[in-house]
């Protein structure tokens, strides 16, 4: 537990700069958001409280606003506002705005009717009474709703990272991605402790008697409006391209670091989510993004892969693993098998993929157009020559190949298949081979090596980035420590790659990872 | 002074005031009075158009109070609350202060006027610092009343400005009010559902019911010619006490024997309510009090049954004459 403390320290540190850029990009996302809910909140507020029949649908709309899932909300934004500080902003004073509406609401309401009374018989006009009777007896009811929406904002701005608008949360899901605790409590307690800093902070001003609050109403914008500035709307891109990583990219050795040692690749980076790196990349907002060679939004949205020229990312060659007594059990699997072999290439596997992901077609439907196509397919047998058991991960590619093996096995076999698709991630489904619960599934050169293997940096460094170097030590370490058989590659390497869009690549000349270094360092 | 015109306050169908008119003469206190839902307040902020009325027309001064912006109107007319209404985020002074401001005195003007208030008020000047909760409710009350007198306007509005207080509060702020010099050079308008009140503070009683007015009239008028069944009920449960408070010394003046003594302890003035006459004497210390006529010489020593058989000669003469 010391250890761990001295090493969050030591990590804290080590990366202080960055933990002090975030913590202000914090601040001020939090702040300048807060400035504005507040400038549009108090009027709406004011308004429904003085015009009762727009309450309801005012503070219906905000609510409404308020039940939108964060990330569903910034992903609405890209189109509108594409990525970065704007969307991140309009989407923070969105969740802002609900409980300043309400409470300006509620204060000036509940203001007593015999004071309200009172001024306007003493002859005040309508402004005098609100600014005179009505906001000043409101104040700590309204002081309590900006409370609320600070702590909710310094929650919803970690979310902010997602559309690369910074804040601590790059440091939060750079560190789930990373699965690196350290990382993670970088971003989360400072999160928490500026959450509690301003409640508490807040909690001060309200408690103030009324005569010091009317001071307070007027510092109070001053503050927002100081603390706003802590953020710095990110300068102007120029000329230059513009990309998007996601945390865990930023994080790996095989990722954004390689980039920068092995190229020298010197970009303007932001961190963001991959679940809309890709539209954000198709809007024009990021210029290079950092993907899966045979991720389907590839063709989707139009994207191209940079060669890496320099091999900076490990293979992730694509091939069947079998326990070796499956093999002995079902002498004709092996052939059959392998009958897929060299057949799918990484285009093959990017469209088939486009086809389930975008085009809604069943993984069964595509598996068998293909094999028809590349005249493999050929009807089942319904033989009973004993059960061969099928598994796979749980994503689109996996059981495409799935289906595809199922159907070679009752095509060409008279074996019969049981398929457990779906096992969540490399482990389970490793584990599931191991525990002979199934017979086998496809699985990844890297993905063996880095995450099941974990050899030595020597080991790596010798084997990690040679296609064919990979695959013989896995296939030979996998055979003498779990007895289980690599099969043929089945041709597609869906690793890490660097895409841009393919019109853009095509203008800028940019073909390979080097390309793109040399357009970067010789355009000014 | 003061004209309301065939008005009427309509809310939807509820005819909450129904098409009344009533004068109300200059340094006159007149009274509304009623149970609750009668359309006595309505009618009151009709005056100063917190309330705007569905018809009618009502006059200050012979001027059309439609004629100025209401906040102009409202700078000249006091008004008073039933739970003060104070601004519990302005002290006493700034309290006080609201409506020269919005007049735009200046300071020297508003503190001088302060002081001379504060000193008829009973109130210290200690207070002027103080927060309106820091304050008793009668301090609250008296604090409501100086702010309404603060720019001393012609007209005077108070609903129910007693009714938030305890009954001994009640009575000795009551005391004071009658004797307030700055009331008398005022026309004033009051709601009250109090009786007693509206007996002991009122030149003139106007009876509302169900929007409409019953009777309009003195006390005594009220008590003894009353206009419909509706008066007669609604005085029927107090009626000993409101008489004796409405009848004055000088009305059984003719009945009183003509002696003069001088063991007389108090001497009282002959528009003194007989009910007022009645507390003064005292068991055992008070026996005879005086009883003087102003304007004249005239002076007559009475015992406390003297008073009653007196009384009772008039009431028989005024059933005679009905």
């Amino acid at each position: 537990m010391n250890e761990a403390q001295q090493t969050l320290w030591q990590f804290m540190q080590q990366q202080s700069d960055k933990l002090l850029t975030q913590t202000l990009e914090h601040i001020g996302l939090t702040f300048i958001s807060l400035l504005i809910a507040v400038l549009i909140g108090l009027p709406l507020g004011v308004l429904i409280a003085r015009r009762h029949p727009l309450s309801g649908p005012i503070l219906g709309i905000a609510g409404v606003l308020q039940t939108i899932p964060s990330i569903a909300l910034l992903g609405f934004m890209i189109p509108l506002l594409g990525i970065g500080a704007k969307p991140a902003i309009v989407a923070l004073l969105l969740y802002a705005l609900l409980p300043i509406i309400r409470n300006t609401y509620t204060g000036i309401i509940g203001v007593d009717a015999s004071v309200k009374e009172a001024a306007l018989a003493m002859g005040m006009s309508s402004k005098q009474v609100l600014f005179k009777v009505e906001l000043p007896l409101a104040m700590p009811v309204i002081l309590a709703g900006i409370r609320t929406a600070t702590v909710i904002n310094v929650g919803v701005a970690t979310l902010a990272s997602y559309i690369a608008a910074g804040g601590l949360g790059e440091f939060i899901f750079g560190g789930i991605s990373l699965n690196n605790t350290n990382m993670i409590l970088a971003g989360a307690i400072p999160a928490a402790l500026l959450a509690v800093l301003f409640d508490l902070l807040l909690s001060v001003v309200q408690k103030l008697n009324i005569k010091k609050l009317k001071a307070g109403a007027y510092a109070l914008p001053v503050i927002l409006l100081l603390m706003a500035s802590f953020y710095f709307v990110p300068s102007a891109y120029g000329g230059k391209l513009t990309a998007g990583f996601t945390p865990e990219f930023m994080g790996r050795h095989d990722g954004n670091l390689g980039l920068q040692q092995k190229y020298g690749l010197k970009i303007h980076t932001t961190v963001i989510n991959d679940a809309v790196m890709y539209n954000a990349a198709y809007e024009k907002q990021l210029d290079v993004i950092s993907g899966y060679s045979t991720d389907g939004r590839l063709k989707a949205f139009n994207l191209v892969v940079l060669d890496d020229d320099k091999k900076i990312f490990p293979p992730y060659y694509a091939a069947p693993i079998v326990r070796q007594d499956a093999l002995q059990k079902f002498p004709e699997l092996e052939k059959t098998l392998n009958l897929l072999a060299g057949h799918i290439t990484d285009s093959v596997m990017t469209e088939l993929n486009y086809r389930t992901d975008y085009r809604h077609q069943t993984p069964e439907q595509v598996a068998r157009d293909f094999l028809i196509d590349k005249k493999l397919y050929r009807p089942a047998r319904n033989g009973n020559g004993g059960t061969v058991r099928i598994g796979s991960k749980i994503f689109g590619e996996q059981y495409i190949l799935a289906s595809m093996y199922s159907m070679l096995i009752q095509g060409y076999t008279n074996y019969n298949v049981a398929t457990k698709t779906g096992l969540g991630g490399t482990k389970i489904c490793f584990d599931a081979l191991t525990n002979n619960e199934i017979d086998f599934y496809p699985e990844y050169t890297g993905t063996g090596l880095l995450v099941i293997l974990q050899p030595t940096k020597q080991v790596l460094d010798s084997v990690g980035i040679n296609k064919n170097k990979t695959y013989s030590y896995v296939k030979q370490q996998f055979q003498n420590k779990y007895h289980i058989k690599w099969l043929n590659p089945i041709g597609f390497n869906n690793a890490y790659a660097l895409m841009m869009r393919r019109q853009q690549a095509n203008e800028l000349k940019i073909h390979t990872i080097s390309d793109l270094k040399n357009y970067l360092s010789n355009t000014p | 002074m003061i004209s309301v015109q065939q008005v009427s306050k309509h809310y939807g169908t509820n005819r909450a005031v129904n098409n009344i008119s009533f004068e109300v003469a200059e340094h006159e206190n007149l009274v509304l009075l009623g149970t609750s839902g009668c359309g006595k307040t309505t009618t009151l902020k009709m005056i100063n158009r917190l309330i705007e009325p569905t018809r009618g027309q009502i006059l200050i001064a012979g001027q059309d109070v439609t004629r100025q912006p209401a906040e102009l109107l409202r700078r000249n007319i006091g008004y008073v609350l039933q739970n003060n209404g104070l601004f519990p985020h302005y002290t006493v002074a700034e309290n006080i202060a609201i409506v020269p401001r919005l007049l735009k005195w200046d300071d020297a003007r508003i503190q001088n006027r302060m002081h001379e208030l504060l000193e008829k008020l009973h109130l210290s000047a200690a207070f002027l610092k103080l927060y309106p909760q820091q304050l008793s409710g009668g301090q609250q009350q008296r604090v409501g009343l100086a702010r309404a007198l603060m720019a001393d306007a012609p007209v005077l509005l108070m609903d129910e400005p007693f009714g938030a207080l305890d009954t001994i509060t009640r009575s000795k702020i009551q005391a004071e009010f009658k004797d307030l010099d700055e009331l008398q050079r005022k026309t004033i308008v009051m709601v009250t559902h109090d009786v007693q009140e509206a007996f002991e503070l009122g030149n003139r009683i106007c009876l509302m019911d169900q929007g409409a007015i019953m009777q309009i009239g003195t006390p005594a008028e009220l008590l003894f010619k009353p206009a419909n069944k509706f008066v007669r009920e609604f005085l029927q449960a107090q009626r000993l006490q409101l008489e004796l408070k409405a009848v004055l010394l000088q009305q059984v003046w003719d009945n009183l024997p003509t002696t003069t003594s001088t063991e007389a302890i108090k001497v009282l003035p002959a528009d003194t309510s007989i009910w007022a006459a009645m507390e003064s004497f005292e068991a055992g210390v008070v026996k005879f009090i005086t009883v003087t006529k102003p304007g004249t010489d005239q002076a007559k020593t009475i015992t406390f049954d003297q008073l009653m058989a007196a009384y009772h000669q008039y009431q028989n003469n005024l059933q005679h004459h009905e």
